[in-house]
């Protein structure tokens, strides 16, 4: 199997994913208004204090974003396992954790990417700083992709099984808590003067032990299911 | 003389197997329970810190200790099971799920009734306590992803699957509080540095989590044959009546 040939299959996979995302506008952008709407239910619900809000405005953005890419996991798989094409990727000579890296990036682009763009906006409603913000974005930058490919595991485990949606998120979210705790924690870090540094750096660790291990486990969870 | 041990890898012998271990580890986990808990409660001194209260210790650690230990078998069951695809680890791997989540559940319980009068809070958010609820939220993940998924084969090899992914928490929980500076206390034990505690102290720590180790082998062999049973029943084994018998009589 030579590189170029690997390239391809990812990069085909990428595009064919992000052309499909394209065609149907509306999906990707249910999950970017369902992380809108959720980051302004808190200023409502928790009241419009600057300090508390300030204070929560971490916390609440990072689990919103969280929840947005929980609801777009069953995005992932699901219509290639309905129609097919999910088996065919799987005969195809390049190795399955490939093309499922491809799938996962695509993913990313689609549902986290967005979510990173406009969380500068989101931190302002929380009265978030200069600096926090900058680093709310880096956290998630680090943060969401790590946050694609965890989910990947869970949508292929609960690929074609009853109540998938409710038992992805019981599967996927203990497994987001680290995650949640470096990103949220790199953001109060530098609002509390002592830094992110660290805890982005952990959240980089996640990232790349996710992008080594999670395609073949995810792998191996969609040949289970297509068995 | 040898025994053929991979002989025991075939459910319906390793069924009688389990059935005679069974009485012995389980007079075996009694009879140390007895002697860990006497010890523990009588024998060894108070604390000079935490007066009595720290002998919840004695259930405490041993709990956690299990928790992870557990998770840990439950995962390299389910990797045999996924490497060699054998029923038996699989049937393994489904029977310790319930009670490693049980010990999880034991060291949280007891832990709150510890945090109460020391720290004066039954919950703190701090780094060990997260990562053993999150070890609870893995049991309960992988069990349910079980139950969820109807086809046998799949439901084993899927909850492996995700067993296996978890294992990356078992070495954070263990070593969180040398990680994060916590308000968990350090380990008491370590392999390093040897014991900070009075050795009747540790003796009682050490026996009384040999003696759930050994309920957990007694408990896992029950429930091991429940589910051998259980799974008799199914159609796959219709063809194979004499097995059924064989089950029945040795019970």
């Amino acid at each position: 199997m030579n590189r170029s040939s690997m390239w391809e299959a990812v990069s085909g996979i990428v595009k064919r994913d992000l052309l499909l995302a394209m065609r149907r506008r509306s999906d990707a952008a249910m999950s970017v208004f369902f992380l809108v709407i959720v980051a302004s239910l808190f200023p409502l619900g928790v009241g419009p204090e600057p300090a508390v809000l300030r204070t929560i405005g971490p916390g609440v953005l990072w689990v919103a974003a969280l929840l947005a890419c929980l609801l777009s996991l069953s995005r992932v798989f699901t219509a290639d396992y309905v129609d097919g094409a999910l088996e065919q990727m799987v005969l195809v000579p390049q190795p399955l954790a490939v093309l499922v890296a491809g799938k996962v990036v695509a993913h990313w682009l689609i549902s986290g990417l967005p979510v990173v763009l406009l969380s500068p906006l989101l931190g302002l409603q929380f009265g978030l700083s200069g600096d926090a913000l900058g680093v709310l974005v880096l956290s998630l930058l680090l943060g969401t992709p790590t946050l694609s490919m965890i989910g990947a595991i869970g949508a292929a485990l609960v690929l074609g099984v009853r109540g998938s949606g409710l038992l992805v998120a019981l599967l996927v979210l203990p497994l987001y808590v680290p995650v949640l705790i470096f990103g949220a924690g790199a953001v109060t870090g530098s609002m509390a003067g002592v830094g992110g540094e660290a805890n982005l750096s952990l959240l980089g660790a996640c990232l790349v032990l996710s992008l080594f291990l999670a395609p073949w486990a995810t792998a191996a969870a969609l040949r289970i299911a297509l068995e | 003389m040898t025994v053929n041990w991979s002989k025991y890898s075939a459910p319906t012998a390793f069924y009688p197997l389990a059935g005679r271990l069974i009485p012995w580890f389980s007079v075996m986990a009694v009879a140390l329970m007895g002697v860990g808990l006497y010890m523990g409660f009588f024998v060894a001194p108070t604390d000079f810190q935490q007066g009595e209260s720290y002998r919840i210790i004695f259930v405490h650690v041993p709990a956690a200790w299990m928790s992870m230990f557990l998770y840990v078998v439950m995962a390299i069951w389910a990797g045999v099971g996924m490497g060699l695809n054998a029923r038996l680890s699989f049937m393994m791997a489904q029977a310790i799920a319930p009670t490693g989540a049980m010990f999880t559940f034991l060291a949280l319980l007891t832990g709150a009734m510890w945090g109460k009068p020391t720290w004066g809070a039954w919950w703190v958010w701090d780094a060990r306590l997260t990562s053993e609820l999150i070890l609870l939220f893995q049991y309960a993940g992988v069990m349910l992803l079980r139950t969820s998924i109807d086809d046998l084969r799949r439901a084993d090899r899927s909850s492996a699957v995700f067993a296996l992914v978890g294992v990356v928490n078992v070495p954070i929980i263990y070593y969180s509080v040398q990680w994060w500076n916590t308000l968990h206390q350090g380990a008491s034990v370590s392999m390093s540095t040897g014991s900070k505690m009075a050795a009747t102290m540790l003796m009682a720590m050490l026996i009384m989590t040999i003696a759930f180790w050994l309920y957990s082998i007694a408990v896992i062999l029950a429930r091991v044959r429940c589910i051998v049973v259980e799974r008799d029943s199914l159609p796959v084994w219709d063809e194979k009546p004499a097995v059924s018998q064989e089950v029945v009589e040795v019970r």
